[in-house]
């Protein structure tokens, strides 16, 4: 499915999507991570009227519900609540060593001490993924240490 | 203890009369501002006739607290351009590049122009037309902004566009100002040309330096009690705007630059603490600005300020109508978003405040009666843009 993201400078971000019978649906999230579910009206399809506001623990609940995944973000708060543990993405450029081999052939958690929690694919998130994990050019690897540890996962996983 | 106190009394004699007239001026600017809340108006204007009642030729003159009233504006000059830098991140403005740029050039071509003409007609000077022109060009983030929020256009499919022109405009801002605070000034093209350099130098150091050391920036001053943040990050914006002053170019400058230097959740905290001194304080440099105009010099620019003020209305919902028409938007939504955009507020006040302070008196009455007559006019028009836009719902052409 389609989301088009727009940003809205100062507020936070839009997605709008089109559901299969043809009414589209927009959610905007504010800074106060805040959510807003809108729909357009056949009048006015420009309009969006609102459908029901979450607040940030009741966004957690229905996503949860619906089965997304929200790992990036409940990662973000739990780095945030340790002091010194950093979480960071780390992509996989095309042309790393690691393109086309596992993830245990890196030895990130050995040889950094940073931890490799989850990996991005695509719209794909692979919670905990194992050593055997495959790595391909545009894998996001979700870390999480301490921001030195992480800088060194970075410069591992950059180097040709 | 006692011999301080009595020497603290004879260094500043009526202490007293300062404290009451700036604990009544503020006290009337609460009442005021909660009168325009309830009819869905900004509070500026209204700050602004307070200021026109107060002041040279006013009801009531403010002799005792004049020179606190001018500290405090300078302050409250800083602390909105602080928040405004707070408001949006490098990446945020690198998005809106990518997507908005000819928005941007139509707005300060439609908008501009008008008022660089007019002060060329009224003034015969090229430094009050450069002035004006930056008075028209710029809607107020302030009033746009809530606007959109409060009349629930947030998921509306015009209102990114309407967002970028603010963000465009307010960056440009950081060019604009230091160009007109050389030149009312009295400086050269050889000047105007070092400061511009430095000020456009100055933000891309702060935009590119914000995506690469913003976050640890952000950590090492904010990672404390909410007093400590407070005075760290209002102490750094004071010491930063005092050093641009020195460089020539404006104090809100610098501001704006701490502003834009924090980012993420730094940035959040921030607003979140100076907002409460920004309110008092901006509201200070409103009325300030209105006090340095005699009521008496308004109605003779009056029609000349709404002349104007319908011109540029114009202009500004044709700049909103090819900008949200670019993301799509039908013709309700685009009269929507010109008319929201139509709202000029704090930065014409800026401007014309750096103006008349650097001796340009004769830009301030028009300023004031325009930003008068457009703070009130947009936000009300705004709420009735769907009836607005019918005459164009059949054959959606542009006006």
């Amino acid at each position: 499915m389609d989301v088009i993201e727009t940003l809205l400078p100062g507020v936070g971000r839009r997605y709008e999507f089109t559901l299969h019978d043809g009414h589209q649906l927009c959610v905007v999230s504010t800074r106060d991570d805040h959510y807003t579910v809108s729909s357009f009206e056949a009048d006015d399809p420009d309009v969006g009227r609102t459908l029901f506001r979450l607040d940030e623990d009741e966004a957690v609940t229905l996503a949860e519900i619906l089965g997304a995944p929200r790992i990036a973000v409940k990662l973000a708060d739990l780095s945030r609540e340790v002091p010194g543990l950093a979480s960071e993405q780390v992509e996989i450029l095309a042309g790393s060593r690691f393109d086309g081999r596992s993830l245990g052939d890196s030895q990130a958690r050995t040889r950094t001490g940073s931890s490799v929690v989850a990996l991005v694919r695509d719209d794909r998130v692979i919670a905990s993924p194992l050593p055997t994990q495959d790595l391909i050019a545009g894998d996001v690897l979700v870390v999480i240490g301490t921001s030195d540890g992480i800088a060194k996962v970075r410069t591992l996983f950059e180097a040709p | 203890m006692s011999a301080d106190g009595a020497l603290a009394a004879a260094v500043t004699p009526g202490i007293a009369d300062i404290l009451l007239e700036v604990g009544a001026v503020l006290f009337v600017l609460g009442i005021l501002g909660g009168v325009a809340r309830r009819f869905g108006l900004s509070p500026v204007p209204l700050y602004l006739v307070a200021g026109l009642f107060l002041g040279e030729g006013g009801a009531v003159t403010l002799d005792a607290s004049a020179g606190f009233l001018a500290v405090g504006a300078e302050l409250g000059l800083i602390l909105l351009l602080l928040t405004l830098g707070l408001e949006f991140s490098a990446d945020e403005f690198s998005s809106v590049l990518r997507r908005h740029v000819p928005s941007g050039f139509v707005d300060l071509l439609l908008n501009a122009t008008p008022g660089a003409v007019a002060g060329w007609i009224l003034f015969d000077s090229w430094t009050a037309a450069l002035v004006m022109a930056g008075v028209t060009w710029v809607s107020s983030s302030g009033i746009v902004a809530r606007v959109v929020s409060d009349l629930g256009r947030l998921a509306n499919r015009e209102t990114p566009s309407v967002l970028a022109i603010l963000v465009l405009e307010d960056i440009a801002m950081a060019v604009y100002l230091p160009l007109v605070a050389v030149l009312v000034a009295g400086g050269g093209l050889v000047e105007v040309v070092i400061a511009v350099s430095a000020s456009v130098t100055a933000v891309l150091i702060v935009l590119l330096g914000s995506r690469h050391f913003g976050d640890r920036l952000s950590h090492r001053l904010t990672n404390a009690e909410d007093e400590q943040v407070l005075l760290r990050v209002f102490g750094i914006t004071l010491v930063v705007a005092g050093l641009t002053t020195l460089l020539d170019a404006s104090a809100a400058v610098g501001a704006f630059l701490v502003g834009l230097a924090l980012t993420g959740k730094a940035a959040d905290r921030s607003r979140e603490l100076l907002s409460p001194l920004r309110d008092i304080f901006a509201a200070v440099f409103f009325v300030f600005f209105g006090l340095s105009i005699d009521p008496s010099t308004l109605p003779p620019v009056l029609v000349g300020a709404t002349v104007l003020a319908v011109i540029t209305l114009v202009t500004k919902v044709l700049t909103g109508w090819y900008a949200s028409a670019r993301d799509g938007a039908g013709p309700r939504g685009r009269m929507r978003a010109g008319l929201v955009l139509a709202a000029r507020g704090e930065f014409a006040v800026v401007i014309g405040g750096l103006a008349v302070a650097s001796g340009l008196e004769e830009v301030g009455p028009v300023t004031a009666a325009y930003v008068l007559i457009l703070a009130v006019a947009s936000p009300v028009l705004a709420r009735f843009a769907d009836e607005i836009a019918r005459p164009f719902m059949p054959k959606p052409v542009a006006a």
